[in-house]
């Protein structure tokens, strides 16, 4: 049995909520005992920063890849825009909510609350979405792909176009800040200021054994976050087991038979593709926009193949699987190394400058300067790991590690119905 | 008998009787792939409530005809009328839901899904496919209760064709017999009123090829369906269809009763010819 195969059959057995609660609960374990080992007296203060930064990662990954997983993973449809889209959702928000009267040199936006701007943020992230998809999906998949990626493309040069920075509409004055950004009022504001309020006797008891603010804000931060992802699951879930979900596979499996069974499958897609393109959005503003401030060079490409990573890690088709692939990803390949490079030394041994160096020291029989070189480079050398997750992955497990499930696309029990009686699920 | 007046036929010598009440039209017909003339003018009705046969030797045009009626290719020219109303290039949802479906000579299962999601995907206007429904907790009562009733439609279709024991299982994984009995149950989930059925017998055994045989004749009877049937084997063409439909090089060739194909000499030549 492969480890791969070990880690399937442990993950099979539990629930889907106790799976992925499980799952978050050992990476946050693993950063705890980092932050225990590393820390010296300070070990409370780094462990709520680690897990708070871990957890932010994770949610926000795994409302990408849930969305894809809507898109690709059940649909079949392939965006490679991501990027543009998250960005169309982040930058909507911003300049709806942003102040009237900002600081000096900063853009005003319209000063709407936050609620609205986030809805606002997910509808036109859609539109945006409909708008890419609908010439697409009339042609051959491959088109959808080029469309995607271009559109991404033009977004993140529009929203970097000074001439878009600061224009005024009907008197009113707004702007997406060019490749300056745009400030507005974050979500992380709004996590702190609640955390200092109501969750006063917390905070105290926090800064009791010496977690700073900043970290517990971030962490509650991170909390509201897998909220957000357990509704956008719930949704989902919902979405495709359901009639609706059926199509979408079908349509995954092989379109013209779907068409020939009477469904009119364009629709189906456009829909699909929007919806998944409002949770881009979403992700947009409340993981790159957290700090409450978004500039072009937060969605650059290489986010849209993060989330593909993550997907393909936790296994195309599976809702859960998402979550895990996005917690696998961003914790255990992205994060963690970082964490483990910055604060794990060779006591004595000093990093070679180059990998020669590194390597030559094997000659000698001393792993020691390779160990070394590896720790202190290992923010570029993680994505080599990831790559050879990937294609380990990819040539061992392509279903990755949940894929293989069939999570059926009904709304009940498929069993046979007992004489008599019907076979409902919930509700 | 012939009819002056009705639509311009090729000049391929039709001898047929004028069919009395045509469901499906099919008017010089063409469909050209490339250089490649598949469909060369094909003229032919099926009369409603009946089980026709469309025959002719490999390469005859026969798969492309279905095609082109149900909206998978567009045809080059002509014309299909489908109970009284123009399809010509109609897509094949549309085509769907007005009750012409067809199976594929090679079947198409949805291969990662399982069995009982095939069928249960076919039932046309399902309430659940509007997204708003199939997640508002208020809205969802009714897809609950109109997916119980297709998924019990669907145990009893699986039953019916003998693989309700398969119902769990991925559709890749049956076997090519299993598999053409799917698409049979897949399409009559539809609630179709004309079924073109390309090959549907293949790989099937003796003993439910002649249950399948029963149950088209039995939804004729009972309920009014309509088949136009593409077999290789002579035996059962003769034996089941009341009136058979003879292609050749994308035309119609002959038409009429077993009695009348069996002593047609052209349609021997066809079969023996040099380009079988
Ligand atoms: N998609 C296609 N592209 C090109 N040629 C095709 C295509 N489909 C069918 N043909 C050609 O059209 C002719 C008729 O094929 P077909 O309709 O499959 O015949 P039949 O079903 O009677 O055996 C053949 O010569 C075949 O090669
Ligand atoms: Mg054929």
């Amino acid at each position: 049995m492969s480890t791969v195969d070990t880690v399937r059959t442990r993950l099979d057995a539990l629930p889907d909520v106790g799976l992925v609660i499980a799952f978050i609960a050992s990476i946050w374990a693993v950063m705890l005992v980092l932050a225990i080992a590393v820390g010296g007296a300070n070990w409370a203060n780094l462990a709520a920063g680690f897990v708070g930064s871990v957890t932010v990662l994770i949610g926000g990954y795994a409302i990408l890849a849930l969305a894809l997983n809507l898109q690709w993973g059940y649909t079949g449809l392939f965006n490679i825009g991501i990027a543009g889209f998250m960005a169309v959702g982040a930058y909507t928000t911003a300049v709806l909510t942003a102040p009237t009267d900002p600081a000096a040199g900063a853009v005003p936006g319209l000063g709407l609350p936050l609620w609205v701007g986030l809805i606002g943020g997910m509808v036109m992230a859609a539109i945006i979405g409909g708008l890419a998809a609908l010439p697409a999906l009339r042609l051959k998949a491959d088109y959808l792909a080029i469309v995607t990626v271009a559109f991404s493309e033009i977004i993140r040069l529009i929203v970097n176009w000074d001439g878009l920075a600061e224009v005024s509409l009907f008197g009113v004055p707004f702007g997406t800040g060019g490749a300056t950004g745009i400030s507005f009022k974050s979500a992380n504001e709004v996590a702190s200021t609640f955390i200092n309020g109501v969750g006063q006797p917390i905070v105290a008891a926090a800064e009791g054994v010496g977690v700073s603010g900043p970290n517990l804000a971030n962490l509650t931060y991170g909390i509201l976050l897998l909220l957000v992802v357990a509704a956008s699951y719930w949704v989902l879930a919902r979405i495709t087991n359901s009639p609706f979900g059926r199509v979408l596979k079908a349509i995954r499996e092989d379109e013209t038979v779907t068409q020939s069974l009477g469904k009119d499958t364009r629709r189906f897609k456009i829909k699909t593709f929007m919806i998944g393109c409002a949770l881009m959005g979403l992700a947009g503003v409340l993981f790159r926009g957290q700090a409450g401030y978004v500039s072009p060079q937060q969605f650059r490409p290489t986010i849209t193949f993060y989330v593909f990573a993550a997907l393909i890690i936790g296994g195309s088709g599976s809702n859960t699987g998402s979550i895990i692939g996005a917690a696998t990803f961003s914790g255990l390949l992205f994060y963690l190394p970082a964490r483990l490079g910055e604060n794990v030394s060779l006591g004595g041994t000093r990093a070679p400058g180059n990998i020669i160096d590194a390597v030559a020291g094997l000659g000698s029989l001393d792993p020691l300067p390779l160990l070394a070189y590896t720790i202190s480079n290992v923010s570029t050398l993680r994505f080599v790991l990831i790559g050879v997750v990937l294609i380990y992955i990819i040539q061992n497990q392509p279903e990755g590690l949940l894929g293989h499930r069939n999570e059926p696309a009904t709304s009940v029990s498929l069993d046979r119905a007992q004489s008599g009686s019907g076979g409902e699920t919930d509700e | 008998m012939s009819e002056p007046d009705a639509a311009p036929r090729q000049e391929t010598a039709v001898t047929s009787d004028a069919i009395e009440s045509p469901l499906l039209v099919v008017d010089g017909l063409r469909k050209e792939f490339g250089g490649v003339v598949a469909v060369d003018g094909a003229t032919f009705s099926v009369a409603e409530g009946s089980l026709t046969g469309l025959i002719g030797p490999n390469g005859a045009g026969k798969s492309t005809t279905f095609n082109c009626i149900t909206g998978i290719h567009e045809p080059t020219g002509g014309r299909v009328t489908f109970d009284g109303q123009s399809i010509t290039g109609l897509p094949p949802y549309t085509l769907a839901n007005r009750g012409l479906v067809r199976t594929f000579q090679i079947a198409r299962e949805l291969s990662e899904m399982t069995v009982i999601e095939n069928v249960m995907l076919a039932p046309g206007g399902q309430v659940g496919e509007s997204v708003i429904r199939s997640v508002t907790p208020g809205l969802r009562g009714d897809v609950i209760e109109a997916e119980t009733a297709v998924r019990d439609r669907a145990w009893e279709t699986l039953e019916f064709f003998e693989i309700d024991h398969l119902a769990h299982e991925n559709a890749g994984n049956l076997s090519g017999g299993q598999r053409k009995l799917l698409e049979m149950a897949r399409v009559l989930m539809t609630d179709p009123e004309m079924i073109l059925l390309d090959e549907p017998l293949a790989g099937v055994n003796p003993t439910l090829e002649e249950k399948l045989l029963e149950r088209i004749h039995e939804l004729r009877r009972e309920q009014g369906l309509t088949f136009l049937l593409v077999e290789h084997d002579m035996d059962v063409i003769m034996n089941n269809c009341e009136h058979i439909i003879v292609m050749h090089q994308g035309s119609v060739l002959a038409e009429g009763d077993a009695e009348t194909i069996k002593s047609d000499e052209r349609v021997l030549e066809a079969y023996l010819g040099g380009d079988v």
